[in-house]
């Protein structure tokens, strides 16, 4: 049995699992949700390289792959280096050298997930903490337009609503838990109180509580959304009165129309508790290392996704550097996509775009991008056959554990092989 | 490796100015070397600069890097084939910032404060910066163990607190950052002075400030604890700083060197009611350090144009963002500390920063001793490490100031004293302030100097100290620190006229203290109830691996216990 496992499903990375190993396999999962435990007892890998001729994938060796892609990317004048939010931070590291010696584009699946988030952040800053600080300190948890229940397992009992901790013994009675979000969803059922808000009203219903907050709660209208004013000032006086607040957000709120600017100004509204009672937030980050592709990204270029390389230095914009407007745009001629699966979750036009140029799929699973990928190099997966580092949604940085040994090279590996053949081919 | 002919200045060995070869052979200054020669014919000669407190690495760092895509736009520069691309100016990303201080002849720098929970993320950034060795500075100021073995007058228990976080955090020294308000901040609150009580512990940031500078001495760590003070950043906070450093005059110092290395020390010197009478302290700071020998500082100079301010001190953050309605980033760390960011431009006709920047000169100019004032700018908070040249020009020339001094808000002409100093410096001065004062604060044996078996770490600069004069020369004195003609570090050439020849990884420095093993089981057992009670990770999660440190200098401290010996017999126990 080996303690406190690493999960590398979600982004609340928890750390205490127990996995049973025998015969180099993982035999059981214990102490994760079922999410988690699925991940780490793995399915359907993909069992060699594959490179696609005449539009069939055959079965090729890892020099063949790697030098196959590295040829790939050389050949492209404006290739795409995408994914990164599921494996190693030291994959990580690899993929931006890799950027850096092809000219590409690095993207990662911020882009098309909390992204609007990190605008709002470049904006407003972020008043955070550790989750660790809401579960000791937090009276009032508020879950808006993100369903923990289901999306976030264990959230509720290691960190937020149920934990218990120095100066919240009583767990989830000490606590009001309040859900804002379009639907009664399962983390809604189980709140104190639920506000429900018309889809794409999130920016209407933060401004109005910024008035109420600010003392100007008279020129509010009446409804604001659908929402009765006095439910609006009954939910800013409960703000006001925690002890700890802390708002969690989800896509429900990035992704609904107003998108950067509704995080904006929840952020901007959580700055202004402060000057009442202490107040943070923090961004739902869905895959377990998203957090820290963007930290690493940082670190390396200044910025936490959309990094273009092709002038030699880094240069971000937005709408401009991002995957799906380079897609859309048809400027993309080539893409290296590593655990992650565009093909099921970009507009339908980007993944048309993505079907007609090379793509080099590095992945430990199959999945509907393996369907339209030119070069497939299977990996071992980070956090249970490979070691590594990870960052938790709150920034906590942890280190995957390697559980068992596996015959496929890490993606810190395949990169440094595809690396070393772009510097071949180039010389 | 030979540098042949150089004016040196190595005040560490009482070489003021002489005309000498050096000679590094593997990596250490030697008596006679073989290998490539540089020519250094009478030009300005230092050892490789050492910067004892700058923020380079670890959440703090990267959430300004996060939230200033703007600041990332500026200082673009392209990769090559010796480096990465670099971006970033108050910002800089990893690369930049071994590249940067190579540049200027700097080969050290310790990042000042980070929290043991999250030091994984600052090891994984040192690791990342080229060239330069470097620590970190651990926070223990707000930290729960720390305040329960305060508040239970355990010094035994905190001591081997100190020594596990070090080791936990692969840390270098105890930094303390406005001691108790890191917890305060966690419920919004924050301590107002020294003997104002913590919520929820009831122990005061004196007795903070007091026992971890006990258990730093008990553990004879190499450097002293690093304190930046409870009010910084207030009008009339001068009271505070006097005050602090007279609780620490009774404390013994285990090794030679200060009891207390007070950080940024200007933020600490201000005098006043309020923002509107607000005004220099810094000759009443200055003249205590005059007549008292326990205390060292860092000026944290101001300099104007844009900086981000980061720190753990998260109410102070939050104060500045309110301030200057700017934006705001904050990070609590469960059981130890907070931390923020706040970006900002300091303005030459502002009349607050304009004595701000007034009071940094002041402090350097009128400490008589300069081992115990060493120059930062407490990057990026005061300004940029790039304008480190600046800072010496100034200092080197009172013209220089008075040019400045004429383009500033007039209030530095009655809020401070600095038109009226005359003093200039000279490379001496300069050498221990950016050399050899720094390694010696920190304790590092090996920088800052250039004696047998010192680091091969060299400076050479486009100057003829026997020529010029920094008086009037002082623009050129600023152009030759910004581009050294060398930078030697560890005897490979790293970087020659502003181009970065070669970019070998740096070394990390972290302490390793021994401690009685009594001490440390009852440390255990406490620690091990906090981790299943209150920490969101397992304890076997939490102490950064050897895999982030990829070229240690472990340094050893406290008690070596020799196998056979009574382990209760130590000197800890006792003391205890």
């Amino acid at each position: 049995m080996t303690e406190d496992v690493l999960c590398t499903f979600c982004g609340c990375l928890c750390d205490d699992l127990r996995v049973e190993v025998a015969d180099g396999r993982v035999q059981k999962v214990r102490g994760a949700c079922r999410l988690g435990a699925s991940k780490i007892m793995g399915h359907d890998r993909i069992k060699t390289p594959m490179i696609r001729e005449d539009g069939v994938l055959r079965e090729a060796t890892y020099d063949q792959a790697c030098a196959r892609a590295a040829q790939i990317l050389l050949e492209a004048k404006r290739p795409v280096l995408y994914g990164w939010a599921s494996t190693s931070c030291e994959a990580d590291r690899k993929g931006i050298l890799l950027a850096e010696e092809v000219g590409g584009v690095m993207d990662t699946t911020a882009t098309v997930c909390h992204g609007p988030s990190i605008l709002g952040i470049e904006e407003k800053g972020l008043a955070g903490a550790t989750l660790g600080q809401v579960k000791n300190r937090a009276d009032l948890i508020i879950f808006w337009g993100c369903n923990p229940a289901e999306a976030h397992p264990r959230h509720a009992l290691r960190y937020s609503s149920n934990a218990c901790g120095r100066f919240t013994p009583e767990g989830r009675s000490g606590r009001k838990v309040m859900v804002v979000d379009v639907r009664e969803t399962r983390s809604a059922k189980n709140a104190d109180k639920f506000l429900r808000l018309i889809p794409g009203t999130d920016y209407e219903v933060i401004s109005a509580m910024r008035m109420i907050l600010g003392g100007k709660a008279d020129v509010v209208p009446e409804t604001v959304a659908g929402l009765p004013k006095t439910q609006l000032v009954e939910t800013v006086e409960i703000m006001k009165n925690a002890r700890f607040g802390v708002i969690f957000f989800g896509l429900g709120m990035t992704h609904s129309r107003g998108r950067y600017k509704n995080v904006d100004n929840a952020l901007s509204l959580v700055a202004e508790l402060n000057a009442f009672t202490k107040f943070v937030v923090m961004a739902m980050r869905g895959h377990y290392n998203v957090a820290g592709i963007g930290q690493v990204m940082a670190c390396a270029s200044g910025y936490p996704m959309s990094v273009d390389y092709s002038r030699g230095a880094p240069y971000f914009n937005p709408g401009e550097t991002t995957i799906c407007d380079l897609l859309n745009r048809k400027e993309a001629d080539a893409a290296l996509v590593i655990a992650a699966d565009p093909a099921s979750n970009f507009p339908r036009s980007t993944v048309e775009a993505l079907a007609e140029v090379p793509v080099i799929q590095i992945d430990p699973f199959e999945n509907p991008t393996t369907l339209l990928a030119d070069v497939v190099i299977p990996s071992a997966i980070a956090g249970v056959e490979a070691e590594g580092t990870a960052y938790r949604m709150d920034g906590m940085c942890l280190r995957l554990r390697k559980l068992v040994d596996s015959e496929f090279p890490s993606d810190e590996a395949i990169l440094q092989r595809i690396i070393d053949n772009v510097r071949r081919l180039r010389a | 490796m030979i540098i042949r002919g150089g004016i040196v200045y190595d005040p560490a060995n009482g070489i003021y100015g002489e005309e000498m070869d050096l000679f590094i052979e593997g990596g250490r200054i030697a008596e006679e070397a073989a290998g490539p020669e540089l020519d250094a014919s009478g030009l300005l000669v230092m050892p490789g600069g050492v910067d004892a407190h700058s923020h380079i690495a670890g959440t703090k760092v990267n959430t300004g890097r996060i939230m200033r895509p703007d600041d990332s736009r500026m200082g673009t520069e392209p990769r090559n084939p010796v480096c990465r691309p670099c971006t970033g100016y108050t910002v800089p990303n990893c690369y930049a910032i071994g590249y940067r201080y190579a540049r200027m002849g700097y080969t050290t720098a310790f990042e000042a404060a980070t929290p043991i929970i999250n030091a994984r993320h600052t090891h994984e950034e040192l690791e990342e910066i080229p060239i330069l060795d470097k620590g970190a500075l651990t926070l223990f100021g707000s930290n729960w163990t720390v305040l329960e073995c305060v508040r239970d007058k355990d010094l035994a228990k905190l001591a081997a607190y100190v020594a596990w976080g070090l080791r936990a955090s692969r840390g270098y020294g105890v930094k303390i950052v406005n001691p108790g308000g890191g917890e305060a901040w966690g419920f919004g609150a924050n301590v107002k002075g020294l003997y104002d009580t913590v919520p929820n512990f009831d122990v005061t940031p004196a007795e903070i400030i007091e026992s971890l500078a006990k258990a730093n001495e008990m553990l004879g760590l190499p450097h002293s604890i690093h304190l930046h003070f409870n009010n910084l950043g207030k009008p009339g906070n001068y009271t505070t700083a006097i005050e602090t450093l007279d609780l620490l005059k009774g404390v013994q110092a285990s090794r030679m060197r200060q009891v207390v290395h007070i950080a940024h020390m200007q933020f600490s010197a201000y005098g006043g009611t309020g923002w509107k009478d607000f005004e220099s302290k810094g000759p009443a700071i200055a003249d205590y350090f005059n007549r008292h020998s326990h205390a060292t500082m860092d000026l944290g100079m101001v300099l104007f144009g844009p900086a981000t301010t980061m720190t753990a001190d998260g109410p102070l953050e939050y104060a500045n963002s309110r301030l200057l309605h700017a934006k705001w980033a904050n990070c609590d760390y469960e059981l130890e500390d907070s931390s923020g960011v706040v970006p900002l431009v300091y303005g030459r006709k502002m009349p607050i920063n304009a004595i701000q920047w007034a009071i940094g000169l002041e402090l350097a100019l009128m400490t008589k001793d300069p081992w115990k004032v060493i120059m930062t700018t407490d990057h990026p908070n005061g300004a940029p490490f790039v304008n480190y040249p600046e800072v010496i020009a100034l200092l080197m020339s009172r013209p220089k100031r008075e040019e400045e001094i004429a383009t500033v808000h007039e209030l530095v002409k009655s809020r401070t004293a600095l038109p009226t100093l005359e003093r200039e410096m000279d490379w001496t001065d300069i050498a221990v302030m950016t050399r050899a004062g720094p390694a010696r604060i920190l304790g590092l044996e090996d920088k800052g100097h250039l004696g047998k078996g010192a680091d091969g770490d060299v400076a050479v600069y486009n100057l003829r100290p026997d020529e010029i004069d920094p008086s009037r020369d002082h623009a050129l004195v600023k152009a030759a620190l910004a581009k050294a003609r060398y930078t030697i570090k560890g005897g490979t050439l790293v970087a020659r006229d502003g181009e970065i020849l070669s970019a070998p990884p740096g070394r990390t420095y972290w302490v390793d203290a021994g401690v009685a093993e009594a001490d440390a089981n009852r440390l255990m057992a406490d620690l091990k109830d906090k981790f299943d009670r209150y920490y969101s990770i397992q304890i076997s999660n939490y102490m950064v691996q050897d895999a982030y440190i990829s070229h240690p200098n472990v340094i050893r401290a406290g008690l070596q216990v020799r196998e056979g010996e009574d382990r209760s017999s130590h000197a800890l126990a006792r003391e205890a």
